[in-house]
C-alpha cells in the first residue's frame, strides 16, 4: 500500500451560494460552482480531461456534461450517502495519484428544495420491506444525545446548553460568510429554548435543509506549479463504511461513531499525523446535528471521551481557539445538499489554507481537515480528507 | 375427556373513564390504542396462554372475532405466526357472529373428540362497534382471550354442551356499516336474548340431568347490566353467590370474546370440583358446562383478566381506535420483501450465532462480530422483555402518536432493536426503562395492514 500524500494537488475551487435556491436547476448550480472553479485554477473547460460527479438524488454522470457541456469525457458517478462529495474526490485523487489523468474536475451537487418536502427524503438502509419506524435523521442522532446525556450526567438543561454552544458558534462562522445559507448569528437562549423536533434535539441543533454545489480542478504537484504558487496538497484520506454493527452488536454504545474513529486513524497515519489535537490547524466537520459534532470532536481525538464539555466551554472550536471547526458556518448554516457538501468544506479548508477566508480566516493554518458522515448512529459511512499547504 | 388446559387473556392498557376528556361518563372502558385491532388483541391473548408451553404441541388455531381486519383474508394465519406455532396446523377463523368465541370452542372440541387434533388454541378478540354515543358503545370494552383446549391435563373438563340456532335479527352490521344496527331493544331482548340463552341453558341442563343448584359460577353474555341481572333470575340462579361478576364499567361487554373473557376470570379463582356455566348470545345461543380439575392448582403467573384489569392507565383524551393510519403514508410495503422477512417481522425471530454466542436481530447471514456464515440458531425475542437503551422522541413525522417514540431496545438475555414505542407517556420513555414487546398495526395502506413489534413500557 502507498499514501496518498503530496501526490494531488488542487488548483482551483468554486462554491455557489447555498440556499433556498427557487430560482436554480442543478444545471444553474454547477455552472455556477464548475466556472469558478476554472476561472481560479486559470483552466479552460475544454482542458478537462475526466470528471467526478458526487450525487445522490440524480443518476449518472451525464448531469454533469448536460450541465457543463463537456464533450464525451469519462465522467464517473459516486454516490456513498452523506460522504458521497468526499469520496468522489478520493477517487479522482487516485487516478491522478495513478497517473491516468492529469487535469481532473471533481463536482458535488444536490439540488435538495425540489422534493416538495423540508427534510431529506431517501436514503434508507437496507433493501427490505422496511417494516419498521419511520426514523428522519433528527431521530436517529437523537438516539445518540438521549444516550450521551446519560452516560455522563447531564441534565437536559445541561446538555441542551452544551449543543446550544456549538450552534451559536457555527451561526457565528455562517454570518461571516456570503455564500453560506443562513449569515444570522443566534444566541444561546434561541438555541436552547427552540421548538422541538426530536428530543432532545431543537431546530437550532439540526442542520438546514439547501441546495448547493461545490467544485475543484485537481492535478499532480508537479503541474501544479504551472497554475498557481498557492495550491494545497492532499496529505490523506479516510473512508470507513459501516455494516450495521452497532445495530446488531447490543454492546455498541451510541456515544462514539466507530466509522469516525476508524477514518480518522486511516487518514492521520497517511497523513503521518501524531497528535491531532495539536497538529490539526482547522477543521470541517459533519454537523448535521450539533451531537454529531459534539461527539465528532471526542472520535477525531481532539477532546478525550466525555471531556468535549470542557473544549466546548473553553471555546477551544471557536474561530479564536485552539482547532477552529467549522470555519465557514458549517452544515449548521449551509445546509447538507449531500453530494456537495464534502467538497463545499474542502473549498473552506482551501480558502483558509491560501489566507483568503476573509473575516473567517485562522491564524497560519498548515493542516485542514473535513468530515463526512452518512447513515444512522450503528451505521454509518465515514469519509475524511486532509489537506495541507504545500511546502 | 377433553377441555381447557391453559388461559390468557388481554385488555388494553387504557381506560375511558371519568378523567377522561370527551367521555364523560363515570364508568370505565377498555379501548385499544390507535395501534390495535381485534387481530392484535388475539395475538396478545394467545401469547399470555402459550406462556411456557410447548407450542410445537398445538396443532391448530382459531381466531373468533366479529371485527376481523380482512374481508377477504385469513387473520388466524397471521395470529398463529405471531404467537409462533408450528406450520402444520389448522388455522381458521370464525367470524360474524356474537357466538364466534363459542362457536370456536365447539370446534376445537370436536377436532380434539374426533382425533383429528391434540391440541388447539381459541383465540377471540372483539373491538364492538357501537355507534357514538350508543348504549353499545357506552358499555362495550374492547379485549381478548384465549383458551387451549387438549384431552388430557385438563384444568377444566368440558362436561357437556348444547347450542340452539335462531334466526333473528336483533343486531346487525352490514358491509360497509361503521356500526351495529338494532332492533327495537324490548322486542329484541324480549324474544331473543331472554329467551333463547335460557332456551340453550336448560337444555343443557337437562341434557346433564343437573340442576341450576350444581352450578359454581355462570359467565353469560349481557348486552347490559340489568338484562344480565335478570338472566340470572331467568336462570334460577342466585345473584349473590352464582353470577361471575360480568364486569360492567370496569371491562365492559367485549362482545364475542365476552363470555369467554368472563370464564377466564373465573378460572383465575375456581377450585378443583367447581362447575362453570359458560353461555353465549347471537343468531341463537350456546352453553357449555366445565369442571374445574386439581390441575387447576398447577397453573403458572398468567396475566388473565384481574392482572390485566389491574394494569391500567386512564386516557387524557378520547382517541382514535385502529386508526394506525400515519402522516407519510408511502403505500404498502413490497409484499414479496416482506413475504421473504416474515420470520423477523411476524414471529420476531433473533438469531444466534453458534460460533460466538451474539443474538442479532434481525438474522444475518455472516456474523456481525465473529464473522461466521450461517451458523445460526434461532431466538424468539416477542417474549423477553428489555431496557431502553437509548430513544429519540421525533416530533417532526405527522401522526396520531406524535412524538413518535424510537427506541433502541436491549433485550434481557441478549439482543437489540430499533423499534416505536407505543402505550407509553413521554415520562416512560428515558434510559435503562424496562419494556417488553406488543403486536400492532403499524399502518394501513392499499387495503394491507402492516403488522409488526412495538415495545411498550413494562406492564407486568
Amino acid at each position: 500500500m502507498q499514501s496518498i500524500k503530496d501526490r494531488v494537488a488542487i488548483i482551483g475551487m468554486g462554491c455557489c451560494k447555498f440556499g433556498e435556491r427557487w430560482d436554480s436547476g442543478t444545471d444553474d448550480l454547477l455552472v455556477e460552482s464548475c466556472y469558478e472553479a476554472f476561472e481560479d485554477a486559470g483552466v479552460e473547460p475544454k482542458d478537462i480531461q475526466a470528471a467526478w460527479l458526487g450525487t445522490q438524488n440524480q443518476m449518472s454522470g451525464q448531469v454533469l456534461a448536460h450541465a457543463i457541456k463537456t464533450e464525451y469525457i469519462p465522467i464517473t458517478r459516486v454516490e456513498n450517502f452523506c460522504a458521497t462529495g468526499t469520496d468522489a474526490m478520493m477517487n479522482a485523487c487516485f487516478a491522478v495519484a495513478a497517473g491516468i489523468y492529469d487535469l481532473v474536475l471533481v463536482a458535488g451537487v444536490e439540488k435538495l428544495k425540489d422534493s416538495g418536502v423540508g427534510f431529506l427524503t431517501g436514503g434508507g438502509g437496507q433493501p427490505s420491506a422496511q417494516i419498521g419506524a419511520p426514523v428522519p435523521p433528527p431521530a436517529q442522532f437523537a438516539l445518540a444525545a438521549n444516550r450521551y446525556f446519560y452516560r455522563y450526567g447531564l441534565s437536559y438543561e445541561e446538555g441542551k446548553k452544551l449543543l446550544g454552544m456549538i450552534a451559536v458558534k457555527n451561526h457565528h462562522n455562517g454570518s461571516l460568510n456570503s455564500k453560506a445559507h443562513f449569515q444570522r448569528e443566534i444566541t444561546i437562549e434561541q438555541a436552547i429554548n427552540a421548538p422541538i423536533q426530536a428530543y432532545p434535539l431543537g431546530l437550532y441543533d439540526c442542520c438546514g435543509v439547501s441546495d448547493g454545489s461545490a467544485a475543484a480542478i485537481i492535478t499532480t504537484p508537479e503541474n501544479a506549479k504551472k497554475f498557481r504558487d498557492d495550491y494545497i496538497l492532499i496529505k490523506g484520506f479516510g473512508l470507513a463504511v459501516g455494516g450495521g454493527q452497532g445495530q446488531l452488536r447490543d454492546y455498541y454504545d451510541f456515544t462514539h461513531f466507530d466509522e469516525t474513529v476508524n477514518a480518522a486513524n486511516m487518514a492521520y497515519e497517511a497523513a503521518g499525523i501524531k497528535n491531532p489535537r495539536e497538529e490539526v490547524s482547522c477543521a470541517e466537520v459533519h454537523d448535521c446535528f450539533s451531537i454529531t459534532e459534539l461527539i465528532i470532536y471526542e472520535d477525531m481525538q481532539w477532546s478525550p471521551r466525555g471531556k468535549a464539555k470542557e473544549d466546548i466551554e473553553s471555546g477551544f472550536f471557536t474561530l479564536e481557539g485552539g482547532l477552529p471547526v467549522n470555519t465557514d458556518g458549517g452544515l449548521k448554516c449551509f445546509g447538507h445538499p449531500i453530494g456537495a457538501s464534502g467538497i463545499r468544506m474542502i473549498y473552506e479548508v482551501y480558502k483558509q489554507l491560501q489566507g483568503k477566508a476573509g473575516p473567517r480566516q485562522i491564524k497560519n493554518p498548515k493542516l485542514g481537515v473535513t468530515h463526512n458522515l452518512g447513515g444512522a448512529p450503528g451505521s454509518f459511512t465515514c469519509a475524511i480528507s486532509i489537506w495541507g499547504c504545500r511546502d | 375427556m377433553a377441555g381447557i388446559t391453559s388461559y390468557g387473556a388481554y385488555i388494553p392498557r387504557y381506560r375511558l373513564g371519568k378523567e377522561t376528556a370527551g367521555w364523560g361518563l363515570p364508568v370505565e372502558k377498555p379501548v385499544g390504542n390507535f395501534d390495535e385491532d381485534s387481530l392484535t388483541m388475539a395475538v396478545a391473548a394467545g401469547m399470555d396462554c402459550i406462556e411456557g408451553l410447548d407450542r410445537s404441541a398445538v396443532d391448530g388455531l382459531f381466531f373468533a372475532t366479529t371485527t376481523s381486519p380482512y374481508i377477504e383474508k385469513q387473520g388466524a394465519s397471521i395470529v398463529a405466526a405471531a404467537v409462533d406455532l408450528g406450520r402444520n396446523i389448522l388455522t381458521n377463523d370464525i367470524t360474524n357472529s356474537l357466538r364466534a368465541g363459542t362457536l370456536a370452542m365447539r370446534s376445537a372440541l370436536d377436532a380434539i373428540a374426533a382425533g383429528s387434533a391434540k391440541q388447539i388454541m381459541v383465540t377471540v378478540a372483539d373491538c364492538r362497534m357501537g355507534a357514538p354515543g350508543s348504549e353499545v358503545e357506552q358499555l362495550s370494552g374492547d379485549g381478548a382471550g384465549a383458551l387451549l383446549f387438549s384431552g388430557d391435563s385438563v384444568i377444566a373438563e368440558v362436561i357437556g354442551s348444547y347450542s340452539v340456532s335462531d334466526e333473528m335479527m336483533d343486531m346487525w352490521r352490514a358491509e360497509g356499516d361503521m356500526s351495529v344496527r338494532t332492533w327495537e331493544d324490548r322486542f329484541v331482548l324480549e324474544t331473543g336474548y331472554l329467551k333463547i340463552l335460557p332456551e340453550a341453558v336448560s337444555g343443557l341442563m337437562q341434557k346433564l340431568n343437573l340442576t341450576p343448584k350444581d352450578i359454581t359460577k355462570a359467565c353469560y353474555y349481557g348486552p347490559n347490566p340489568r338484562r344480565h341481572g335478570e338472566m340470572a333470575r331467568r336462570l334460577g340462579l342466585d345473584p349473590e353467590t352464582q353470577i361471575q361478576d360480568p364486569l360492567f364499567g370496569r371491562m365492559g361487554n367485549t362482545g364475542a370474546a365476552y363470555s369467554i373473557m368472563l370464564l377466564i376470570a373465573a378460572l383465575e379463582e375456581a377450585k378443583p370440583g367447581d362447575r362453570i356455566l359458560v353461555a353465549s348470545y347471537g343468531d341463537g345461543a350456546d352453553a357449555y358446562l366445565l369442571e374445574v380439575t386439581k390441575e387447576i392448582e398447577k397453573v403458572g403467573p398468567k396475566r388473565g383478566i384481574k392482572s390485566n384489569l389491574e394494569a391500567k392507565r386512564i386516557s387524557k383524551a378520547v382517541g382514535v381506535r385502529g386508526a394506525a393510519m400515519r402522516g407519510l403514508d408511502g403505500g404498502p410495503p413490497s409484499i414479496s420483501a416482506r413475504w421473504r422477512e416474515r420470520e423477523e417481522i411476524d414471529r420476531l425471530h433473533g438469531a444466534k450465532c453458534l460460533s460466538c454466542g451474539l443474538i442479532q436481530y434481525p438474522p444475518q447471514r455472516v456474523c456481525s462480530k465473529c464473522h461466521t456464515k450461517d451458523q445460526w440458531e434461532t431466538v424468539r425475542l416477542a417474549d423477553k422483555k428489555g431496557k431502553i437503551f437509548t430513544f429519540s422522541l421525533d416530533y417532526l413525522v405527522p401522526g396520531i402518536d406524535r412524538p413518535l417514540a424510537i427506541t433502541i431496545i436491549n433485550f434481557d438475555g441478549g439482543g437489540r432493536g430499533l423499534f416505536m414505542m407505543t402505550d407509553r407517556e413521554i415520562e416512560d420513555v428515558t434510559c435503562e426503562a424496562p419494556v417488553e414487546m406488543s403486536f400492532r398495526k403499524l399502518r394501513s395502506s392499499g387495503g394491507v395492514h402492516n403488522y409488526y413489534w412495538k415495545a411498550i413500557p413494562k406492564r407486568f
